[in-house]
């Protein structure tokens, strides 16, 4: 099987698991990874500067109408939802909160299943509400990849535990064990 | 697989049976946003497909009514990104001040929320009694909400902070009268705006303006309605008038960004050159 890009869904303690992930990634890791991390309306994903200076990889907020590119990383814009098109570019909207977030999981993940169909992996981190978890349905029932972080190794086990519960994901792994998956997912894309 | 293709094929004819029986126009709008909204209404009002909703729409004008709010988003806040507010108050007041009267086009209003907040600051700055302010949107229902100006009272907290953080010069609850669940804007906010109903996608110019606000609403269309707009709202601008986009648009786009200068990009604030 090969895939074609890789959604995150994470809340709360988030920051540590994406720095846990993007310090272990390899440079040349191909397959774009496109991530909503729930931040308050006002933030100013600072964070992001301050990961990439860390890791090296092309981390940015996502832009409207962006067209999704390999080996790039985007994060979805404070107080946007954040969608992806047919054609694998980026809409950013201001509809209503869902699952009381804006960005919402949910609300990215819905629509890259529209998108990829099958050629999607779908991972739910740390965090402590339900948003994900109807998202990584619709993943699923697409026939995408779906993974969920270990509740007992994460930081908050809620989020991950909600879309178990709900999905019955292709993986449950800590996050040592989903860098090692996606490595080799990756390396087995371009070979 | 629950989805597949065709559901691409009759959204799309969904969206041409809505223009040619009621003339609201979202063909262009961006299709991921517009399957979320339909696929939502679906699910609330029980039907099995898109071919029945189309068919609900076409001889059920109230069920066309709710899709039509459904599909225009009415999300706002007094003093959306406060900063944006700020930097109006600096960097584009001072150049308005300089005209005898002054023309704002807030289009694409919603509820109201920000032609208020608009009408705020140029109370402040005094400069209310000349200015005439247009606050258009094509959603018959939110433009009356606008005119009304009534709010709940819950938002109050947050707005307060929004006008303070934007460098409100005043108490907030001055600008309006509460009772127990609401809060009615003063007269005085309501006496130079002009509410009227103003379709971006296929209505034209109406008027010359001095300053164009317009945030949060170019994000839902694609590329060449944008560029429509943006023709739009260049030949709506007096030479030197001021264009003010949410903050993740641009000119991009359109073919005119070279005829704009820079006010503040953070804030995506344009001037048109002479």
């Amino acid at each position: 099987m090969s895939y074609e890009a890789i959604v995150i869904g994470v809340s709360s303690g988030g920051l540590n698991a994406l720095n846990v992930i993007f310090s272990n990634l390899p440079q040349d890791f191909s397959l774009p990874i496109i991530i909503v991390q729930h931040v308050s309306p006002r933030s100013n994903n600072k964070w992001i500067k301050l990961l990439n200076d860390k890791t090296n990889l092309q981390m940015k907020e996502a832009d409207e109408k962006e067209k999704i590119e390999n080996a790039a990383i985007y994060i979805a814009p404070p107080n946007y939802h954040l969608l992806i098109e047919k054609d694998k570019t980026f809409s950013l909207t201001i509809d209503e909160r869902v699952n009381y977030a804006r960005p919402s999981i949910d609300v990215l993940f819905e629509s890259a299943a529209e998108a990829y169909k099958d050629k999607l992996i779908g991972i739910i981190l740390t965090g402590s509400n339900a948003d994900g978890t109807a998202g990584l349905k619709r993943i699923k029932e697409y026939g995408g990849l779906t993974i969920a972080q270990d509740p007992a190794t994460a930081e908050s086990g809620y989020m991950p535990a909600s879309a178990i519960a709900a999905v019955k994901p292709d993986h449950i792994l800590c996050l040592e064990e989903i860098i090692k998956l996606l490595i080799k997912i990756n390396h087995s894309n371009y070979n | 697989m629950r989805y597949n293709d065709t559901s691409e094929l009759e959204i799309s004819l969904l969206l041409e049976a809505i223009f040619q029986k009621y003339g609201y126009d979202f063909r262009q709008y961006s299709e991921a946003h517009i399957r979320r909204r339909v696929m939502n209404r679906m699910a609330m009002s029980g039907l099995s497909d898109i071919s029945q909703m189309q068919s609900k729409v076409i001889n059920d004008e109230s069920f066309a009514s709710e899709l039509l709010q459904d599909l225009s988003i009415t999300v706002t806040e007094m003093f959306r990104d406060p900063d944006f507010y700020r930097s109006l108050r600096e960097n584009v007041l001072p150049l308005l001040k300089t005209y005898p009267f002054i023309k704002i086009w807030h289009a694409g209003c919603a509820t109201g929320q920000e032609a208020y907040s608009m009408a705020i600051i140029m109370q402040e700055e005094g400069l209310y009694e000349r200015t005439t302010l247009y606050a258009t949107d094509f959603n018959p229902q939110a433009l009356k909400r606008a005119k009304e100006g009534i709010f709940p009272n819950s938002l109050m907290k947050e707005y307060t902070s929004n006008y303070q953080s934007a460098g409100g010069k005043e108490s907030f609850s001055s600008y309006y009268i509460s009772d127990h669940d609401n809060v009615i804007m003063n007269q005085s906010l309501k006496k130079n705006i002009v509410w009227a109903n103003h379709n971006l996608v296929t209505d034209s110019v109406f008027a010359e303006v001095h300053l164009i606000l317009c945030r949060n609403v170019l994000i839902y269309f694609d590329k060449n309605l944008q560029n429509k707009v943006q023709k739009l709202f260049y030949n709506s601008l007096i030479n030197g008038g001021i264009l003010c986009l949410g903050s993740k648009e641009s000119l991009r786009f359109t073919d005119l960004h070279e005829e704009y200068t820079e006010l503040d990009k953070k804030q995506r604030i344009f001037k048109k050159k002479y």
